[in-house]
């Protein structure tokens, strides 16, 4: 008996010791020293691909954000900004509810399923704003022509593209709202347009925050 | 070109680029695992245990080393996460509660990364790297190590001894995992993600205001989550966060590193045994089942079959844009197929099809090809089951590899396959019968009761992956599907080494005209057909309650 304990007693030892040992590898000089050679050689991409305009930092260019107009008093959720191209819904978005000193983001989905009624709701509630923001005189939007990424929220909420569909289905409107000619605009839309990586990797795609940033060089300058 | 042709040329590249590079690394492999020369790093390590690296185990002292450095893992990770809150570098975030303290430990240990936290606001960067991402190396090279000790007893005859479990978990972490981590960590920088400490800080937005980021070593976590086939996220959205997978190259880099091991483990197989044939048989089970689930998921996905899909015209629900349909849904298919569970899209939102096939791929036992070694041991589970069927049909003794399959290793194989549907079928069903737990549930009908079977399914195999919706944070789930985890790892652990101590006591019979060619494709069309059939028969009554009910509807 006595025999047995100092045994197990042994072996969870060499355990624990083994543990700690591959800690220190793993655990402590492997990230240590991933990060040493990522600052050095990779810096702007290791500390989040940062994007500056006009000598300010406004955001990472892979990390989606919001185009609204400020919160009026009283009201609660803000509305779009209409001058600027939108990004894709993100109903799955969440706030900290530990640690509730930080304003964090919380990455996520809606995980509604392809079933769920309130799913449905979203999706026709976004196609009619869709069709609300984006109808210019002369130039109806249909329900048939808005793309399902416009409609959808993505795996992350933070999804910082938009399809090349959804920016030209944008183009008219943003085009009225900064007195722009739209094929203007829809030049710049052609050029911030990303193909497949090597033809078939991933989708086409157009990134929202350097359209944008494009957007308000041409304005500014005219 | 169209999204559909895309979808399949991603999945041909990963078929080419493993063709190349699984014959080097599992030689490598076969190799590392069989030499007697040990590097000098790994003597200090050994030193440092306080272990003889040479002295030959029985299956009996090769499963008590498994155990005691699991638990010791379990402890200190649970330790770790409980003391988060006075520890320095934790972002002054608060320790973590006892109940997802264990469920989060247990988890981790078990190769499984079930997270029932939010990584962002949970996790500092000394939970996160010196204990979440050190799991996710030693326990996918624990899984390594079990794996070659049934190899071994293939390999060997007349002796019950099948190395030593010391020395092939620190080769494993040394020679193959650590290697691999660094030059992948490194390549996935140059993509965007981000390995930095700078914490909690705010930056700039387009119109003004600022947004506040959790930085931390992605990367280096990152690229171990995907190569030990572990799959817990850095951050609450996992490999759909742009910080972890920010281009469409990333995305199938990522899918890459989740099959490279598993793949090439079959290599390592056919080598050791001294037939890299049938290690081909075996990589051709894995394969046919790969991309048959893949072309039926990019099926089911582009023809958006469901009432909120049609509407929107596309399944782009929580889906990432630049992965389109395609790179998600061979990701989904890779993540459920292997032990992994890390998700570049939200499998709760496909179709109820799409979402059933990530479920019969975890059920299949993820052997095709499987988590890092344990989709190797239950592969090599399966094929003596098979071997036995066909035995059976034929009336003869059956013997794979050299080695018979009499009564004491048919029974240990049988009782291997029943672990985990037991586990998965009992959670599930007591989940349902209780009052409370049901009310974790977030979507109605089917779909709710699929979020609970998917969450028992993905525990007890080991995958980590959810239907998310599904609110486990609760002391029940955190307990139960805690425990389904490590018994659904070191049970199944149990008989693969009994097996394996078994074999190798033998002596190898030799082959005759009678004997079952186990290296030719008709083995692999019987192993393909013994896998589908005992799995469907099991699974099928709670498959059509959940996701064949969403499906049909």
């Amino acid at each position: 008996m006595n025999n047995s304990v100092s045994n197990t007693a042994r072996l969870l030892g060499a355990g624990l010791r083994a543990l700690l040992v591959l800690t220190l590898v793993t655990g402590v000089i492997y990230p240590l020293a991933v990060t040493g050679v990522a600052q050095a050689l990779f810096n702007g991409k290791a500390n989040g691909s940062e994007v500056s305009a006009d000598g300010r930092v406004v955001g990472s260019s892979l990390i989606g954000q919001s185009y609204n107009l400020p919160l009026e008093p009283g009201q609660e959720t803000p509305e779009r900004d209409l001058k600027w191209f939108q990004g894709r819904p993100a109903n799955g978005l969440g706030e900290n509810t530990l640690n509730t000193r930080y304003r964090l983001i919380l990455s996520g989905a809606t995980n509604r399923a392809a079933d769920n009624p309130e799913l449905v709701e979203q999706v026709r509630a976004a196609q009619a704003a869709v069709i609300e923001d984006n109808s210019v005189p002369g130039h109806p939007v249909e329900r048939s022509e808005i793309p399902a990424d416009a409609v959808t929220s993505s795996g992350s909420g933070l999804d910082p593209d938009i399809s090349p569909d959804y920016a030209d289905l944008q183009v008219p409107r943003v085009a009225r709202e900064n007195g722009l000619s739209v094929a203007k605009v829809r030049g710049l839309v052609d050029r911030h347009t990303q193909g497949r990586t090597l033809g078939f990797i991933g989708e086409p795609r157009v990134n929202v925050l350097a359209l944008n940033i494009a957007l308000e060089e041409l304005v500014t300058k005219g | 070109m169209g999204p559909v042709t895309a979808g399949v040329l991603q999945m041909l590249a990963l078929i080419g680029a493993l063709a190349v590079v699984h014959a080097p690394l599992g030689n490598h492999m076969a190799r590392i695992y069989s030499s007697p020369r040990h590097l000098r790093v790994e003597k200090w390590i050994y030193k440092g245990i306080g272990a003889d690296p040479d002295t030959e185990m029985r299956w009996t002292a090769y499963l008590r080393g498994v155990l005691a450095f699991s638990f010791a893992g379990v402890l200190f990770l649970y330790l770790l996460q409980r003391v988060q809150g006075v520890l320095p570098g934790s972002l002054g975030f608060d320790s973590v509660e006892p109940a997802q303290a264990f469920n989060t430990a247990a988890s981790f240990v078990a190769n499984t990364n079930w997270q029932s936290y939010y990584g962002e606001q949970t996790m500092g960067h000394v939970v996160q790297t010196a204990g979440l991402a050190v799991q996710n190396f030693v326990s996918a090279a624990v899984g390594m190590a079990v794996a070659v000790a049934l190899v071994r007893g293939f390999a060997r005859a007349r002796t019950g001894e099948l190395g030593n479990f010391w020395s092939d978990l620190v080769r494993g972490v040394v020679r193959v995992l650590v290697p691999l981590a660094v030059l992948g960590a490194l390549v996935l920088v140059a993509c965007g993600v981000i390995q930095n400490f700078s914490g909690i800080h705010e930056v700039g937005q387009f119109l003004g205001g600022p947004q506040q980021w959790n930085g931390g070593a992605v990367a280096s976590q990152e690229v171990i989550k995907e190569l030990g086939t572990n799959g817990g996220g850095y951050f609450n959205a996992n490999s759909a966060h742009p910080f972890e997978n920010p281009t469409p190259f990333t995305n199938l880099f990522e899918i890459f590193l989740i099959l490279l091991i598993p793949v090439s483990l079959t290599r390592t197989f056919g080598v050791m045994v001294g037939s890299v044939r049938q290690g081909y048989a075996i990589l051709a089970t894995m394969a046919t089942i790969w991309v048959g689930f893949v072309g039926l998921m990019m099926w089911t996905e582009f023809a958006h079959q469901g009432p909120a899909l049609q509407a929107a015209g596309g399944a782009m629900e929580g889906k990432e844009l630049r992965f389109g349909v395609g790179g998600s849904s061979i990701f989904a298919v890779t993540t459920t197929l292997t032990s992994t569970g890390a998700v570049d899209s939200f499998h709760s939102s496909y179709t109820g099809f799409g979402g059933g096939i990530t479920m019969l791929g975890m059920m299949l036992g993820e052997i095709a090809p499987g988590g890092v070694g344990s989709g190797l041991y239950g592969m090599l589970i399966m094929a003596i089951i098979a071997v036995f069927i066909a035995g059976l049909m034929v009336g003869r003794t059956p013997e794979y590899l050299g080695k018979k399959i009499g009564p004491r290793e048919i029974k240990l194989a049988a009782v291997y396959i029943l672990i985990t549907p037991a586990l998965v079928l009992v959670f599930t069903s007591l989940s349902m019968a209780l009052p409370t737990p049901p009310n974790s549930m977030l979507n109605p009908g089917a779909h709710g009761f699929s979020e609970v079977l998917y969450a028992f399914t993905s525990a007890a195999n080991n995958n980590g992956s959810a239907f998310a919706g599904l609110n486990a944070n609760t002391d029940w789930f955190n307990t139960t599907t805690g425990l389904a985890m490590l018994l659904g790892r070191f049970l199944p652990m149990v008989f693969v080494l009994a097996l394996a101590g078994s074999l190798a006591g033998q002596q190898p019979v030799p082959a005759t005209a009678g004997t079952l060619r186990t290296e030719k494709p008709m083995f692999t069309g019987l192993l393909v057909g013994a896998i589908l059939i005992i799995v469907g028969l099991t699974y099928f009554p709670v498959l059509a309650l959940g996701p064949l009910a969403e499906g049909l509807a």
